[in-house]
């Protein structure tokens, strides 16, 4: 060691830069800035790139301190059981004070990721504003801005390469955003508007697709018309990604003629998603397209029946992803066992939320689709039924998962077959999946299944838990057996304080802690919070009344209904609301 | 000692499963599991029952089903039946475990300790059409002022509960709709109850499924908008209205539950066998998804009616001579019409056929 050290010394700090610049993935660049001080300090200055997987454990100012070269900054906000609304709207995650801080600091900060943060036109506007060479912009999830906010970002960004939004809530004022691109913004490479809800000016959207020839993926919303699909792709043959708008039109007219040979003309595109809006008998413009294709996303056209979608994959043969409604059905997905071999990730959602139709898939497609494709490795699939049968026959046949995501329709349905608890079938896959990192649990569910995991998930960093388990025997099995475990979220459990208050020294270990509906006290979560300084543990109410009253009329026997913790750098959060209480 | 191991990739399994429980502290560990395991099999079996009785009776289903869905929730979930135990001194999972047992055979005894049962009850008493899940009533019991258990305070607190769960995430709309269903959901709800592997509870719950907001509203305006352009129903029933010539009452098909002409013409048969004079012929034709010329000459000539459907465009048009997809995309409405009054379509059919022989 002192000899390696001292040969390490005798490379100038230059050198180790150039070296640390390979390392791309933050996960090394944080183990390699632990080794030494000298490391640390070249590290830190040469890091360009920096990820926060939850706002609250750092602030801005910390951040700034440490990354003064930051240029790229991912950041994500609110606890995943937000997606599901389990947390009250106003919780936090707002990411003004970052922009905030990065502009008075002069960060020269050019891409921006957020996950589940509240962004408002104000902050919108100032990042518009402050960073000279701001090039992209990736909003996943979040809510709080409106078509104003982004029309701020396309007059003022004029080395805009990448605006992205994923599935925001956004207020749409219908004020032509789009037409707030200069004539002079040449650098789109990827635009991505499908989530908006409003209008868009075509023609405006038109020409910045004629001007901006590295454009490579543009995804549309559902106001786009065919006949301005057909005119955007005779632009644009060059796509890699294409989110169609709409995508129903008269069959035999002319229009959809044109867009038949526009899209034979594209012979770069690898990733199709949109069909906001579909006309079945449209799908076959897009097969000459499918042969290609290396990503599908049809889960937001649930007018499509099955057999129109089996037609459509029959032509998808090196699908590697694809993301589907349970209208495919069983037999659809038969479809896709045969067809798709190179599939690595699949997707099923429900068609129907309110569970009065048929539309769904069994254990028997997803037992087809493991048999049919070697290379699956991510799963996420809503099923009306499931068997322990098919998941142990499920994890033989497909060893590889590093994520799988079952979810029943009904929470705690058994096995369909033996009515018995899905515990064993969970359990093959983590026996049979070395390599899991993430998991979802759905069905009937004992502390037998996390027996099984915390004894054979050794890589899990993500576990989530609904309506399972007896005792906290339970939750006890997941926290001392999985030891990388890095967020854990459970809802409606019988774990209680014994559970939480076992192992307190783990939680640091971890990124978060969610439990809502256990049966954790509040005077466990104070205990916890009284030892564990670096912790903050957060009790959520509903909303009104506050924890102000709640703290008044809470009595440390009582339940907590949701309980948030996670470790911090930076103690309390200044700006929670008042009905959380931060212990 | 662990639970019944399914035939599948058994063998080994087995095999690891007592690997499993050789070590002591996991030995005593697995018996108490057993232990445990053998309470869920009666609380499943309660579960069980109270399902069909929910299932058998279409105005409980989601209504005042929350009755019976709120216990079914309650068995269910193996926790939810112990929540509220922080309401008295001491949660221990000792107790919980035996509580469970109880639970389910003893549902008033959950009016003396005043978990979120007793709330259920209330709102039963009220009788409105909200659903009740574990985890919102305790939302609504854990920020109100007075935690400790009460007939009353749980009855004070619906009141407030309506708004909230008007604003929960699943529309209370769809719970108040079974009473007055729309038209296109009628075989559905029906389908539900007769159908014995539906899923035990709709489940109402908060987040459940665990699909983004974003894309439950897509589903919904999606929905909307091909409801519009196709007048269809997008979860996939497609009820057409039939009408016979001379019988005193249409009738309704979903044409979705067909998979070719074949079925469509036998379902027909038997709808309106008690009107027609003639008989329909045989449709024993080879499955093929277009009628054949045989079927048709047999519904032709062995009988006095002509199936006809009226498209799209509104012109009326001879069933079977598109594709079985196109027909169901087209088709607004159908008419048993009389021979004497296709005049314009099935001559030239036949002719058609004769042509091709």
């Amino acid at each position: 060691m002192c000899m390696f050290q001292s040969v390490m010394n005798y490379f100038p700090e230059e050198v180790l830069d150039h070296v640390f610049d390979f390392l791309t993935s933050h996960r090394d660049r944080n183990a390699v800035s632990l080794v030494c001080k000298s490391w640390y300090s070249v590290e830190r200055f040469s890091r360009e790139k920096v990820f926060i997987g939850n706002c609250y454990a750092v602030n801005p100012e910390r951040l700034i301190d440490r990354f003064p070269r930051l240029r790229s900054l991912s950041l994500k906000g609110k606890p995943h059981f937000a997606d599901f609304n389990l947390v009250p709207h106003d919780w936090g995650g707002r990411v003004y004070p970052w922009i905030e801080a990065m502009a008075k600091s002069r960060i020269n900060l050019e891409e921006l990721r957020l996950k589940r943060m509240v962004v408002s036109d104000e902050s919108l506007e100032l990042l518009a504003k402050s960073f000279p060479n701001f090039k992209s912009l990736v909003l996943v999830s979040c809510e709080g801005f409106t078509t104003d906010g982004l029309a701020a970002i396309a007059s003022n960004c004029k080395f805009l390469r990448e605006l992205d939004l994923q599935e925001n809530e956004v207020d749409d004022r219908k004020g032509h955003w789009l037409s707030c691109f200069p004539e002079s913004c040449t650098s789109l490479v990827s635009l991505n508007f499908a989530c908006l809800k409003g209008e868009v000016n075509v023609a405006a959207l038109e020409r910045l697709v004629a001007r901006c020839r590295n454009l490579r993926s543009l995804r549309l919303n559902h106001t786009v018309p065919l006949e301005v699909l057909q005119k955007i792709l005779v632009q644009a043959p060059q796509l890699n990604d294409l989110g169609t708008g709409s995508f129903t039109h008269d069959p035999n007219s002319e229009t959809y003629v044109k867009l038949k040979n526009a899209m034979k003309n594209c012979h770069s595109i690898r990733s199709l998603s949109g069909f906001l809006d579909v006309n079945g008998r449209c799908l076959p413009a897009v097969y000459p397209i499918c042969t290609s294709l290396t990503a599908l996303n049809l889960s937001y056209a649930p007018g499509l029946f099955s057999n129109e979608l089996a037609k459509l994959i029959y032509h998808c043969k090196k699908i590697e992803r694809l993301w589907i409604l349970d209208t495919i059905g069983d037999k659809g997905l038969g479809v896709v066992a045969n067809t798709c071999k190179e599939l690595q990730e699949l997707r099923v959602f429900p068609s129907d939320l309110y569970g009065v139709g048929n539309a769904a898939v069994t254990e028997e497609g997803l037992v087809a689709i493991s048999a049919g494709c070697p290379k699956l490795n991510s799963i996420l699939y809503f099923c009306q039924q499931m068997t322990n049968a098919a998941l142990i026959t499920v994890a033989k046949n497909c060893p590889n998962f590093i994520r799988f995501r079952l979810c029943t329709l009904n929470p705690v349905v058994p096995d369909a077959a033996t009515n018995q608890p899905l515990d064993e079938g969970f359990g093959a896959i983590v026996q049979s999946c070395k390599g899991l990192t993430r998991l979802s649990v759905s069905g009937q569910l004992t502390d037998q299944v996390f027996l099984y995991i915390g004894m054979y998930a050794e890589q899990l960093e993500m576990l989530s838990i609904a309506f399972a388990g007896d005792s906290d025997k339970g939750m006890l099995y997941v926290l001392n057996g999985c030891k990388k475990l890095k967020k854990l979220e459970i809802r409606d459990s019988p774990f209680g304080n014994m559970a939480l208050l076992s192992d307190m020294g783990k939680y640091e270990t971890m990124r978060s802690l969610w439990m809502s509906s256990c049966q954790v006290t509040l005077g466990a979560c104070k205990t916890l919070a009284e030892k564990m300084p670096r912790l903050n543990v957060e009790i959520i109410s509903e909303n009104e009344g506050g924890a102000g009253e709640g703290e008044a009329r809470l009595d440390d026997r009582d339940r907590v209904e949701k309980m948030y913790l996670y470790r911090t750098l930076v103690g309390p959060r200044t700006d929670a609301p008042d009905f959380v209480w931060t212990l | 000692m662990s639970a019944p191991l399914l035939g599948v990739g058994g063998d080994e399994y087995q095999n690891n499963i007592t690997l499993l429980s050789s070590p002591t502290s996991l030995e005593s560990v697995c018996q108490n599991g057993s232990e445990l395991k053998e309470r869920n099999y009666m609380g499943l079996s309660d579960c069980s029952s109270v399902d069909s009785s929910a299932k058998s009776s279409t105005s409980d289903y989601s209504c005042c089903g929350l009755n019976l869905k709120a216990t079914e929730l309650r068995l269910g979930p193996p926790g939810s039946l112990s929540l509220g135990r922080g309401l008295e001194c001491c949660p221990e999972s000792s107790t919980a475990i035996d509580e469970k047992l109880l639970f389910p055979l003893h549902p008033l005894k959950a009016l003396v300790t005043g978990n979120k049962r007793v709330f259920s009850d209330a709102m039963n008493g009220t009788s409105e059409g909200k659903h009740v899940s574990a985890s919102e009533v305790d939302t609504m019991l854990s920020p109100r002022p007075s935690l400790k258990p009460s007939v009353k305070a749980s009855k004070e607190v619906s009141a407030a509960h309506q708004t909230k769960v008007k604003e929960a995430v699943y529309k209370a709309a769809v719970l108040e709709m079974p009473h007055a269903p729309t038209e296109s959901r009628p075989g559905h709800i029906a389908a539900t109850n007769n159908d014995a592997s539906a899923p035990a509870t709709k489940a109402q719950v908060v987040g459940w499924p665990p699909v983004r907001q974003f894309r439950k509203n897509n589903l919904t305006t999606t929905s909307k908008n091909n409801d519009e352009v196709d007048g269809k129903a997008s979860n996939g029933a497609s009820f057409v209205k039939v009408s016979m010539d001379g019988a005193p009452y249409l009738r309704k098909v979903d044409l979705i539950t067909y998979s070719a002409y074949q079925g469509l013409s036998s379902a027909l048969e038997k709808m309106f066998s008690c009107f027609t004079i003639g008989q329909y012929g045989s449709h024993g034709a080879p499955g093929a998804e277009m009628m054949n010329e045989s079927k048709l000459k047999d519904l032709l000539n062995g009988s006095e009616y002509v199936l006809t459907y009226e498209d799209k465009d509104g012109d009326w048009m001879l069933v079977g001579d598109v594709p079985w997809e196109m027909f169901i995309d087209t088709c607004k409405r159908l008419r048993i019409m009389k021979s004497s009054d296709a005049i314009g379509l099935a001559p030239r059919a036949v002719q058609k056929n004769q042509g091709k022989k």
